[in-house]
């Protein structure tokens, strides 16, 4: 197994294919933030929306779509066991019980988009799966970016870890900042895509979540390079504080701008604000780790898959991604515009 | 330490075959069910007839559910290999890895997004686009099924790679694709999904018949799947055999084990019952038919193939199962070919819609084809141990540095989640097809103020139904 991580002379094509495939990652993983950041918010957000009708309006503003934003994740799971199996056998095992929590909760949000439905009258424990599935497949999330962010202990090349590594102050703050994170973007997403009351509910709901969101951005920021010293020495020797510096910057005029538009009543700019933030913790997220996919040991060219695979499976990336774009914004057109209450997609 | 790793293998393998047992349920009638929709789509473009799109919107309710548990289950998988089989993904990820990717790639973006406007998009899309969804839907479905075979196929049959320093890389993408059992199991694989969704399909239309309702739906359900199984259920006979032939040539220790044959010195007998012996290395209570199974596998009464004991014992499947589940695999294939035969007759004879006895056989056949489905997984996946990739890997020495406690912890979860929600799953199909195809008219469903979801309104009115019954 020592062989798999001892250096040898690298070509360019060994150099840039897995430069490529971290981007590719990197693109698959902030896309399920986002898309499937709404859906799992509008579920956190359920409990602050008691009738069942206003229910029934947020989980149809995302009915056509969840399917399709869930296999983001697949992708990006898929994507980091095709171009970097290394990192996927060493991650998996690592966050064992986080990851399985994750795919559990998955399954109860999943089955609630049609069970609830099909459950009517006796609908409320569905909308408990809905909540709960999706409260504790966020947090799981934010579980695992935090086990990933404090390191994993590689031992020859395996996971040489033990059962509860994961499990510290620092993760479990990040599963919380994730649930807020979305629970934000949710109520962002029913200002731009609902109607009438279910829409002015999530715009007082905006402000707060927006305030919560920022707090815990900055709680983040201090907390990582102060416990993690690889972290803070990327972010603060000196010129990268100043050629990083835009990201602090970039994230504070974004968090105004947020509080200005959900203020101002704006029905998509909230949105737009929550996602670039997002964008921005996550290149803030992938700043602090570059070159390292286990971080701190196994960079991105250690753990690539050979070149052949690499590349067979890029063919099909290069050809196939922009197919699937267009036909996922052509669904998102279909069911554009927005829903009052009581309407729904028939 | 040894007591404790080896337990950490049997729970991570009875992990796997349980969630993939439960998922493989949802795609095997999924697969024909999407084909079965976007025919109905067709058909009734076609001729104009209502019941065509009466039926093509109750099972379209019918697929959201199931399809809906396929995703859920099938997401739990594509991450398993990683969190309990760390040592397959990194030994053959160079390989597997990439057919798992084309199958997001290609199948499960296409199906999931389609299936929103299939499910959702009806009264948004025209008329073309929605049968178009139904058949990339339909599409999607099988491409999964390709890919996903392709890896499956490679860990029985590998070729196309090379070893180097323990670990696998390609050397032909065609050769990896399209390995030697390939494409006998994906035939086999997809004629099994259409006829799990044909026996469904038929035992609903003799329900709705045998109580006299949906009188119309009931017969074109019967008349569809009469005539699938009439044709699916002799060609799977022909497939299998074939398939069995090629398992012969690449997996001899597995078909030993099929036939619980031990001594391959001798014509092999063809065993009705047994209770096969590992340790004494024979049958006991045998019922047997001599040189029946060399004439089956060789083609020739006197031919001669491997017996278990011309294998080491460390490489020897276990033989119990995948005996006993390869005859129960053919048990249901035999009652099919029979349906499918009897069904026939009776339709020439123009009495299928009114011959009691064949509605009460069929009515209750509803699960065969996924207990087929089932068995026939069982003797291959059971078949190809002691390896996970054959002769390349062996399954003891691909699992995940995870331990025994985990797994214990994981294991739980999963069998008490996947009872519950599965089980209720299945009990609103059930409602869905007790309640039966939509009776009033179709634009009466989008009234206002009434949000719907796929299958909500049919059930609305079955729980009614089911309270004044």
């Amino acid at each position: 197994m020592n062989s798999l991580l001892a250096s040898a002379p690298m070509g360019p094509l060994e150099f840039s294919v897995p430069v490529i495939w971290a981007l590719l990652l990197a693109t698959a993983t902030i896309l399920y933030v986002v898309l499937d950041g709404f859906d799992l918010g509008i579920a956190i957000l359920f409990p602050l929306f008691p009738e069942e009708h206003q229910r029934d309006l947020m989980m149809n503003s995302v009915a056509p779509y969840w399917d399709g934003n869930e296999t983001w994740l697949v992708l990006g799971g898929g994507a980091l066991w095709v171009a970097f199996p290394l990192a996927y056998s060493i991650i998996m095992p690592a966050l064992y019980l986080p990851m399985i929590a994750l795919l559990l909760a998955l399954i109860f949000r999943g089955v609630a988009f049609e069970f609830r439905w099909a459950a009517k009258p006796h609908h409320r424990k569905w909308d408990l799966a809905f909540t709960g599935g999706s409260i504790v497949a966020a947090f799981a999330q934010g579980v695992v970016v935090g086990g990933l962010l404090q390191g994993i202990t590689v031992t020859n090349g395996r996971f040489g870890g033990g059962t509860l590594d994961w499990l510290t102050p620092f993760s479990v703050f990040c599963g919380l900042s994730i649930v807020i994170g979305y629970a934000t973007i949710g109520a962002a997403w029913l200002m731009m895509r609902t109607e009438g009351e279910v829409a002015e509910r999530a715009r007082r709901l905006a402000r707060p979540l927006f305030l919560l969101l920022i707090a815990v951005v900055v709680i983040i920021s201090v907390w990582t390079p102060l416990a993690i010293p690889r972290i803070a020495e990327r972010w603060f020797a000196w010129p990268n504080l100043l050629l990083l510096s835009p990201v602090p910057v970039l994230t504070a005029a974004v968090a105004f701008w947020g509080l200005w538009a959900i203020a101002k009543g704006r029905h998509n700019q909230p949105f737009f604000a929550a996602v670039v933030l997002f964008l921005l913790a996550f290149a803030g997220l992938v700043i602090s780790n570059i070159p390292y996919l286990v971080p701190p040991t196994i960079d991105i060219w250690q753990a690539a898959a050979s070149p052949s695979s690499q590349v067979f499976m890029l063919i099909g990336t290069v050809l196939l991604l922009p197919i699937i774009l267009m036909y996922t914004g052509f669904v998102y057109w279909v069911f554009r515009g927005k829903l009052r209450t009581g309407e729904g997609y028939h | 330490m040894q007591n404790l790793l080896s337990d950490a293998v049997l729970l991570a393998r009875i992990q796997f075959a349980f969630t993939i047992s439960f998922h493989i349920l949802f795609p095997a009638f999924t697969i024909g069910l999407a084909a079965f929709i976007a025919t109905l789509e067709v058909m009734h473009t076609r001729t104009g007839r209502p019941h065509y799109d009466r039926l093509a919107r109750m099972w379209t309710k019918v697929f959201a559910v199931s399809f809906a548990m396929g995703v859920v289950s099938g997401i739990v998988l594509s991450y398993q290999f990683g969190t309990n089989w760390s040592g397959f993904s990194l030994i053959v990820g160079n390989v597997v890895a990439p057919l798992i990717g084309y199958e997001v790639l290609t199948a499960f973006f296409l199906e999931a997004t389609f299936l929103g406007i299939l499910l959702f998009g009806r009264d948004r899309v025209p008329r073309w686009l929605h049968t178009t969804s139904a058949i990339l839907v339909a599409v999607g479905t099988s491409l999964s099924a390709f890919w996903i075979l392709a890896a499956n196929s490679w860990m029985h049959t590998p070729t196309g790679h090379e070893v180097r320093d323990g670990i696998v890389y390609p050397v032909s993408w065609f050769q990896i694709i399209f390995n030697p059992s390939f494409p006998y199991r994906l035939v086999h694989m997809l004629n099994a999904a259409y006829l799990t969704t044909s026996l469904v399909v038929l035992a609903v239309g003799a329900r709705y018949l045998l109580a006299n309702r949906h009188i119309e739906e009931g017969r074109t359900m019967m008349r569809m799947g009469v005539g699938m199984i009439a044709i699916l259920a002799p060609l799977q006979l022909v497939i299998g055999d074939l398939h069995g032939l090629n398992t012969a040539k690449h997996q001899p220790a597995k078909v030993a084990a099929m036939e619980a044959h031990w001594d391959g010195s001798k014509p092999a007998p063809l065993v009705l019952f047994a209770w096969p012996d590992r340790e004494a290395e024979t049958n006991h209570f045998e019922i047997s038919i001599p040189k029946a199974a060399s004439l089956i596998i060789t083609h020739d009464p006197d031919g001669l193939f491997p017996g278990l004991k011309d294998f080491p014992r460390d490489e020897r499947p276990p033989v119990a199962p995948v005996f006993f589940s390869f005859r129960l695999m053919v048990g249901c294939g035999m009652v099919m070919i029979a349906t499918g035969l009897l069904g026939a007759w009776l339709w020439w004879r123009k009495r299928l819609f009114t011959t009691t006895w064949f509605l009460k056989f069929v009515a209750p056949q509803w699960p065969l084809g996924f207990i087929a489905v089932l068995a026939g997984w069982m003797v291959t996946e059971i078949g190809r141990q002691p390896w996970i990739a054959h002769g390349i890997l062996r399954t003891a020495d691909a699992i995940s540095p995870v331990s025994a406690s985990s797994l214990v912890v994981s294991l739980s979860a999963f069998i008490v989640v996947y009872t519950l929600v599965f089980g209720v799953g299945i009990l609103y199909v059930r409602r869905l097809l007790v309640k039966g195809p939509p009776t009033k008219p179709a634009h009466a469903e989008a009234l206002p103020n009434r949000p719907l979801s796929a299958a909500q309104d049919a059930l609305r009115g079955g729980a009614a139904e089911g309270a004044r019954s």
